[in-house]
């Protein structure tokens, strides 16, 4: 299988003095980098004998709004009971604190000389939500750009072709923010009327089935496994 | 002399070639392809951002429905992303069960494959016999989840329920005669297990048939042979993944390279094509048919003598036996917190990739610790492929643009997502 300790050599001797950090969980490496650099250190990536990363698996984008928050009180609420319902912008408990940007890009490497994986993350603002483009480097991207970009609004400088992709024609807004509502804004009907197909605001009300909650449950599962980055994520006593 | 332009012609969303909803947009030099953009979306139900909204194991159904012509194998990538995060592993058997599975959706998604293809080429009757054996396979299908294509039979943790030791059989009714009947339940005498190896006797004469009827074929050569070659290196650009790589010649398969479930224990040949045109895109798919035959009668061989658990027992992620639940007061807790609240998963991100008939089916999974995914990426092999029709269609005509399309083996479930 997969060399990591190797890996994690290479990729540190080919980054050199450059400003990164490499996060290693799951059998997984991260590397996290600036978006100024993002280019150089690609092309790095996919030329250098030492790494080879020939393919471009996937390039999403996320959405780290809501990170971190659950909906239910777990922790404090047992002395005064719980509340079953879920409502909209209250109650809700911030579990893990977010120090990072609120958006960024990941992009999946595959080596298929080395048999490596790779993930890299650059973050962006939402002031400041343009990252360059891959495409020249690995042409992959090309699509999975377009759909990050429809999807969160993350512009991809010298994209050859950045149009919408998955949403429909004319639609308005990013659907996959987390301050996107899962039923949309905007619904179409045909009006009698008009004699045609007409947007009007949606009409389904809003409700959670079951609600998001934060628990360490997991401390009981047989084999349990490290909790990766845990100099990322501060756990709030 | 008159001036003569390009001419733009919409194919789909509604042309039977599009293999679903794909509306292409074709500029035209008379009968060649100037340029093709594929306008997709059109089936797009949010799938992942569903995922974001539900506890864990209330998405598995949804990954059924994304590539709905190999429905396990999407629910493996996504199932196998959750129990890395959880650090958790199946029994062997369960991971037996699994490789089997997947094979046989390998063999329920290139049968439609090849039915399709030469369909679109013009062939009629490959479809018909196609359709004949996935109805065998569909019912193992029913057998082990009751449902003929929509499984959700994969459970982080295992499989749902182990393999049925009666297989269902036909029953009398008044259109059917005595004769007929008894043949029908020919196979249907023993186990599920019986069956499938009554299907793996028969089936590489089957993949014979097939052949007969294009492999060699006139026509059928005349229209994919030599018809959008691609060279490996631009195969690997493109991101190309399973056998549209493979018919470049590369031998890159996840199970043999980063192999999953118990694929490192069964044996099996990887073929590669030579040029990466249409015709060796078929050929690759015909004999990893073959392949996956192979596979599976290793599993079924495996699996009659190593009886055994294919569930963990792990009441925090599994939800314990009925009858188990009904008597005792623990489980009865641990039933309806994961049938209410589901499981919490520890924080982090992983990225689980399958070996999909179609391609890497990647499934990038970031969770906060909660009882819901925080985000849910699919990768789709589909999507990749299709991003490069553009680039494969170039200066041929309008007729090869089909057969390409077809050769890249599309399904909008997974594309549109």
């Amino acid at each position: 299988m997969v060399n990591i300790d190797i890996l994690k050599q290479s990729l540190s001797q080919v980054l050199g003095s450059l400003e990164h950090e490499l996060l290693i969980a799951q059998d997984e490496v991260t590397l996290e980098i600036g978006k100024q650099h993002l280019l150089m250190i690609s092309e790095q990536l996919r030329d250098n004998k030492l790494l080879s990363f020939d393919m471009l698996m996937d390039v999403c984008g996320v959405d780290y709004l809501d990170y971190g928050i659950a909906e239910w009180e777990t922790q404090q609420a047992t002395s005064t009971g719980f509340d079953r319902g879920v409502e909209h912008g209250l109650d809700r408990e911030r579990v893990i604190v977010w120090h990072k940007p609120r958006f960024a890009v990941v992009y999946h490497l595959l080596s298929t000389v080395y048999n490596y994986r790779l993930r890299v993350k650059v973050f962006l603002t939402e002031e400041d939500l343009m990252v360059d483009s891959v495409v020249n480097i690995w042409p992959a991207a090309n699509w999975f750009e377009r759909e990050a970009f429809d999807f969160f609004g993350i512009l991809f400088v010298n994209h050859p072709d950045l149009r919408r992709i998955l949403t429909d024609y004319g639609f308005i807004g990013h659907p996959f923010r987390k301050d996107f509502p899962l039923s949309g804004n905007v619904e179409v009907r045909y009006d009698a009327t008009e004699g045609r197909v007409i947007y009007v605001p949606v009409e389904i009300e809003k409700r959670v089935l079951v609600p998001k909650v934060i628990r360490d449950d997991h401390r009981y599962i047989l084999e349990p496994t490290k909790l990766s980055g845990e100099a990322v994520w501060e756990q709030k006593k | 002399m008159a001036e003569i332009k390009n001419y733009t012609l919409n194919f789909g969303p509604q042309h039977p070639a599009a293999h679903g909803v794909l509306r292409l947009v074709l500029e035209l030099d008379g009968e060649t392809v100037v340029k093709a953009d594929p306008h997709i979306g059109l089936l797009h139900r949010a799938t992942e951002k569903l995922a974001e909204s539900k506890p864990f194991n209330q998405s598995i159904g949804y990954m059924d429905r994304l590539d709905y012509v190999s429905m396990m194998c999407n629910e493996h990538g996504y199932v196998m992303a959750i129990e890395k995060l959880l650090g958790i592993t199946p029994p062997l058997r369960a991971l037996y069960i699994r490789t089997m599975f997947d094979e046989i959706t390998r063999i329920l998604n290139h049968l439609l494959w090849v039915g399709a293809f030469a369909l679109d080429l013009g062939a009629m009757a490959v479809f018909l016999y196609a359709f004949r054996e996935r109805e065998d396979l569909m019912d193992c299908y029913e057998a082990v989840s009751g449902a003929r294509m929509h499984a959700t039979y994969y459970r982080p943790g295992g499989v749902y329920r182990d393999l049925p030791e009666k297989m269902p059989q036909y029953q009398p009714s008044k259109w059917t005669s005595k004769k007929v009947l008894q043949e029908r339940n020919k196979d249907r005498q023993g186990s599920l297990l019986d069956f499938i190896a009554a299907f793996t006797e028969r089936f590489p004469k089957l993949v014979d048939e097939y052949e007969t009827l294009l492999t060699d074929n006139r026509i059928f050569k005349q229209r994919t042979v030599n018809i959008s070659p691609v060279t490996a290196e631009r195969a690997k650009a493109l991101g190309f993944t399973g056998p549209m790589l493979r018919a470049t010649g590369v031998a890159w398969d996840l199970r043999k390279k980063q192999p999953y479930a118990a694929y490192d224990r069964v044996e099996f040949d990887i073929p590669v094509g030579k040029t990466g045109d249409c015709y060796d895109r078929y050929l690759v798919r015909m004999e990893e048919m073959r392949q996956s035959n192979r596979i599976i009668k290793q599993c079924i061989e495996w699996l009659r003598h190593n009886p055994g658990s294919v569930m963990l027992e792990d009441y925090k992620v599994v939800p314990p036996d009925r009858a188990l639940m009904k008597s005792n007061m623990e489980a009865l807790i641990h039933h309806f917190k994961l049938f209410t609240e589901g499981y919490c998963v520890p924080p982090g991100e992983v990225y689980s990739a399958v070996e999909h008939p179609k391609g890497e089916f990647g499934v990038y999974l970031i969770s906060d610790g909660a009882n819901k995914p925080y985000r849910l990426k699919i990768r789709a092999a589909g999507f990749a492929h299709l991003a490069a029709l553009d680039e494969l269609s170039q200066g041929y005509m309008l007729a090869d643009v089909v057969a390409i399309l077809a050769s890249q083996d599309i399904v909008f479930g997974e594309i549109d997502r």
